[in-house]
């Protein structure tokens, strides 16, 4: 930009964020969040073949998002905190009668249809769990002992096999890791981490019997995609063609090949960073990297300086999530996990986990105005 | 609010949570960084590789087959072209009912259970946008219906494919030849990146010895597809480059007044312009339609042409190896001039048999006719086909000249004309003799070659060209078919040069004494086709041949009514015309013709009509307008 308008930008600035704290929005991670949102309408665009209606239905649903933001970040922490166990009861109660009524079919799930915004249980405990660890390891003192580290344990997880047995490998994955985050933060041990971390090595082979047929698929096409090149290696083979021949600085915008000529299969949804790095080049990605990098950042940043143990456990654990949304996305995309359903966190096309990301960075703003209430 | 109580705001704790965030903080920058890693593999290392993948992905190279080269005869009238053949195809993807759709088409064309059920099982192995055949050959009434219904039938499409096409259809067979689908053998020899695309290739005649000229090269387009492989638009097109078109020598007309001549006989024609080698006609009967071919024939189909009592498919010009019996008669009256055995005027007595005088077998060599011919001097010898003084000359000249001297006229050797197998016939001499049976060469193996007996065989393409050379007098010219190539790039014709040699007599008088000989043949009082020379208006010189198929012992009469039709002689005859400066020369060969006498007219047929008929420029423009 230039430096003529940088000025006019900065008073400009300096005038929106005093209206954001006013409305209990932090304006930084507001406004990058933002941004980010913004580039991704952009990717979506170019991933849904160039037609203004998948970004429309996309904003839309980011409006909403943003909206359920705004309430949550008006909800005080105390509320928050009173609500929790009350949240975490409901939401395991909820995953129960989606397994019970699953097999019914899609009608376990319509009653939670809220028409634009098809609300899964399991989304919720996203949010609800690392609530509950946070709820509960916020009156025990830290770090955790013993009895603490295992009733968390439990709480952790409980939700993860309901939702690994929906099946929903994913979101399994990034409830257990909100979880852990907490226990984490807490000043989990070190060598108390490292046994659980040889025990859950040592739980693989039993893992592996656990797992569905095509989650094992996906574990061994990532180790040789090659073998199953019309199967279920063919995503991971077109999304890292897609990501290689972007190159450093991308075949441009609209222009990618493999993403335009629908060789990328789930290009709008799961694959939308194979478009972005194929488009964009290594270049653009570094930048998108780095622009989560900051949000992440600023999370952490909230995290620390929060008041209690409460709001600083939560927002932490939410922050790692975060990254961890990320890391599994491009990991996966770019070949070096398995395919696994994670989106990329407020790019993908889709509704229900930008809502819960939302929320979740509603909470880190009231986690924050709750600093300021408290210093002021 | 005993929420604020509950929780000590302990230092302790914040200083754990703020160490705990800052090691997760490391975490996450090495795991970025690991993604930048990962990255960096991906788009800068081995980014050609990706880029590679990413562009086959994308782009598909698509043959165009050139179209084949048109084959003309000399008069420019179409021997070999490309016809737009119509075929009906499906898309799938743009029906919405396909059973209702093709229960409705079989009311408009005929449709096959196998055409159906073909059509089924390639929608199987089709994706659903891609154009599925149903029918292929639709006949003109069929293209109309579907043209008018074509508003019924969203997703039906008529296309049209080039496919070789014969308009002369049995005629000329044998030289022109005739395409085929391509064959595992084929395909291991030919240049495959030019036929990409190309299904056919030449498998006789013309269109084998031509298919380098008459193929073309292929050109390709450079097409992006999508994931479902549709074609979104051409990148790049380098077009086909036609293949070049041929004008033969063969005079069309001509060839089917020879077939015609011919009629239900079992035999050959070939006629050449000596001077210039050009062959006019090269007929070989029976014949059969070469269009059977183009679209694959039926086994059944094949199977009776093969086992046909004529054998259609054999091409006796070139294949057909025969005694030449007493055609090769004016050859050895040359010898025997050449190497001065004889003189014109030298004569011999003919009792109607031969004996070699110191012979203790005492074996006769008989003459066809029986009282014999009396005296006689080359030019009767030759008139009336004596044989007894063909022995005598044969024996006193023996046969070292003699093979010699046959040798010039090529004899024993391929003509050279432009086309694949043809026969060498046999030439023999002592050292062929030795080699292949180890045994000496006997007198009386001299006395039957000088009737064009024995071992002696030929084609009738040898037999023509031979006269040829002598209507020409020594100057050989090798005979060929191809009279130029068009090529379709530059529009410019390139001609034919033939091989040409010639070979000069010590006397060339001896040239004008073995034409006066053989006008005598046709035209003479008691020549052996004298009844052909009636009424002629020019002047034929020619031989007459019976060429035996099986020996008759010492003192048995040839009966040709119990003789065996295949068994029976084989009738020969050579002619060239005008006496005086000659344009043509003709070879007859008609399997168990028996007569040389009875080919004689199928002869003159053929001369008349190129002689006579050929300034007639009104029934050449008629066949302009045909065609």
């Amino acid at each position: 930009m230039m430096n003529r308008t940088y000025v006019f930008e900065a008073s400009y600035n300096s005038r929106l964020t005093s209206i954001l704290r006013a409305i209990n929005l932090e304006p930084v991670l507001f406004l990058s969040i933002t941004l980010l949102s913004l580039v991704g309408l952009g990717i979506l665009y170019s991933a849904g073949d160039a037609s203004i209606e998948l970004v429309q239905k996309q904003g839309f649903r980011l409006g909403l998002a943003f909206m359920v933001m705004v309430i949550v970040a008006q909800i005080p922490q105390q509320q928050l905190y009173v609500w929790t166990p009350w949240f975490f009861v409901l939401g395991i109660v909820l995953l129960l009668l989606v397994l019970i009524m699953g097999d019914v079919g899609k009608g376990a799930q319509r009653w939670l249809d809220l028409y634009v915004i098809r609300f899964q249980p399991s989304e919720m405990m996203k949010l609800v769990t690392p609530m509950m660890l946070a709820w509960y390891l916020s009156e025990k003192p830290l770090p955790p002992k013993a009895i603490p580290l295992l009733i968390s344990a439990v709480l952790v997880i409980v939700p993860t096999v309901l939702i690994a047995s929906q099946p929903d490998l994913g979101t399994s994955i990034l409830v257990a890791a909100a979880g852990f985050f907490v226990v984490f933060l807490a000043g989990l041990r070190w060598r108390v981490l490292f046994a659980v971390v040889l025990a859950g090595l040592a739980f693989v082979p039993v893992l592996w019997r656990l797992m569905h047929d095509y989650q094992k698929q996906r574990v061994l096409t990532l180790l040789n995609p090659e073998s199953d090149p019309l199967g279920s290696g063919y995503h991971i083979i077109q999304s890292k063609i897609a990501i290689g021949s972007g190159g450093l600085y991308g075949k441009g915008w609209l222009n990618g090949t493999q993403s335009q000529l629908d060789f990328l299969p789930e290009r709008h949804t799961d694959f939308i960073f194979a478009v972005f790095a194929e488009e964009f080049g290594m270049m653009g990605a570094i930048v998108l990297l780095s622009l989560y990098v900051f949000i992440i950042f600023r999370g952490l940043y909230i995290a620390s300086n929060a008041q209690d143990n409460f709001g600083r456990l939560l927002a932490g654990s939410l922050s790692l999530t975060f990254f961890v949304y990320l890391f599994v996305n491009v990991g996966m995309v770019s070949g070096i996990l398995p395919v696994v359903g994670v989106p990329l966190p407020l790019v993908s096309y889709g509704g229900t986990s930008m809502v819960t990301l939302m929320a979740g960075f509603g909470m880190m703003m009231s986690i924050n105005s709750n600093r300021r209430l408290l210093s002021r | 609010m005993s929420y604020g109580s509950s929780i000590g705001d302990s230092s302790s704790s914040s200083s754990i949570f703020k160490s705990r965030a800052n090691v997760a903080a490391v975490i996450c920058i090495l795991m970025i960084v690991a993604l930048f890693v990962r990255l960096g593999k991906l788009q800068v290392t081995e980014y050609a590789h990706f880029s590679d993948l990413s562009e086959n992905n994308r782009v598909r190279l698509m043959a165009l087959p050139p179209n084949r080269g048109l084959i003309y005869d000399r008069n420019g009238v179409i021997l070999a072209e490309n016809r737009p053949t119509f075929h009906l195809e499906l898309i799938p993807e743009q029906i919405d009912d396909i059973d209702t759709m093709l229960k409705e088409l079989s009311t408009i064309v005929s449709l096959s259970e196998r055409n159906v059920s073909d059509f089924r099982n390639s929608m199987r192995t089709h994706r659903s946008f891609e154009s599925i055949s149903l029918r292929t050959r639709l006949d003109d009434v069929e293209v109309a219906r579907l043209a008018v219904n074509r508003h019924r039938f969203p997703g039906m499409d008529i296309t049209a494919r080039l496919t070789r096409h014969y308009p002369q259809g049995e005629s000329g067979v044998h030289a022109v030849g005739y395409v085929g689908r391509i064959n595992e053998k084929e395909l291991e020899k030919i240049d495959q990146g030019n036929y990409r695309g190309t299904s056919h290739i030449g498998k006789t005649g013309i269109e084998r010895f031509y298919e380098d000229d008459l193929h073309g090269t292929v050109g390709q387009q450079k097409v992006e597809i999508n994931a479902e492989g549709r074609i979104l638009k051409v990148v790049d097109k380098i077009p086909p480059v036609p293949g070049n078109d041929l004008f033969l020598s063969l005079d069309i007309e001509l060839q089917k007044v020879a077939e015609a001549a011919l009629g239900e006989k079992h035999g050959s024609v070939v006629a050449i312009v000596p001077e210039t080698g050009e062959v006019l006609a090269f007929v070989s009967t029976p014949t059969y339609d070469p269009n059977l071919f183009v679209h694959g024939i039926s086994f059944a189909k094949y199977d009776e042409l093969k086992a046909s009592e004529g054998k259609p498919l054999f091409n006796r010009p070139l294949f057909g190896q025969y005694p030449p019996g007493s055609t090769l008669k004016p050859f050895i009256g040359l010898a025997g001039l050449e190497t001065q055995t004889v003189t014109v005027d030298e004569k011999v007595k003919c009792k109607g048999h031969y004996l070699i005088a110191d012979d203790e077998t005492k074996r006769k060599y008989r003459d066809w006719k029986k009282r014999g011919h009396g005296i006689s001097d080359m030019d009767k010898a030759i008139e009336e086909s004596c044989d007894v003084y063909f022995y005598d000359l044969a024996y006193r000249m023996g046969i070292d000249r003699l093979h010699d001297f046959l040798d010039k006229f090529g004899f024993g050797q391929k003509t050279g004309i432009d086309l694949y197998g043809e026969r060498r016939g046999l030439l023999p001499s002592r050292p062929w003799k030795k080699k292949v049976y180890g045994k000496k060469w006997y007198p009386g193996e001299t006395l039957i070659m000088g009737i064009g007996q024995g071992y002696m065989l030929a084609t009738p393409l040898q037999l023509a060209a031979a006269t040829a050379t002598l209507a020409n007098k020594g100057m050989k010219v090798q005979p060929h078919l191809l009279q130029s190539i068009r090529s379709t790039e530059t529009g410019e014709k390139e001609v034919f040069v033939p091989n040409e040699s010639q070979f000069a007599l010590r006397y060339p008088d001896h040239w004008n004494d073995m034409f006066r000989a053989m006008k005598k043949v046709v035209h003479g009082v008691s020549g052996t086709a004298r009844a052909t020379g009636w009424g002629m208006k020019y002047k034929m010189a020619g031989k007459t041949g019976t060429a035996q198929v099986f020996g008759i012992a010492q003192d048995e009469e040839y009966d040709e009514d119990t003789v065996a039709r295949k068994l029976r002689d084989h009738g020969l005859f050579v002619a060239f015309a005008p006496y005086e400066s000659p344009k043509i020369a003709v070879a007859v060969v008609v399997d168990n013709g028996e007569h040389g006498s009875w080919m004689a007219p199928i002869a003159r047929k053929v001369m008349d009509h190129y002689l006579l008929k050929k300034d007639d420029k009104l029934s050449k423009g008629e066949h302009a307008n045909d065609e």
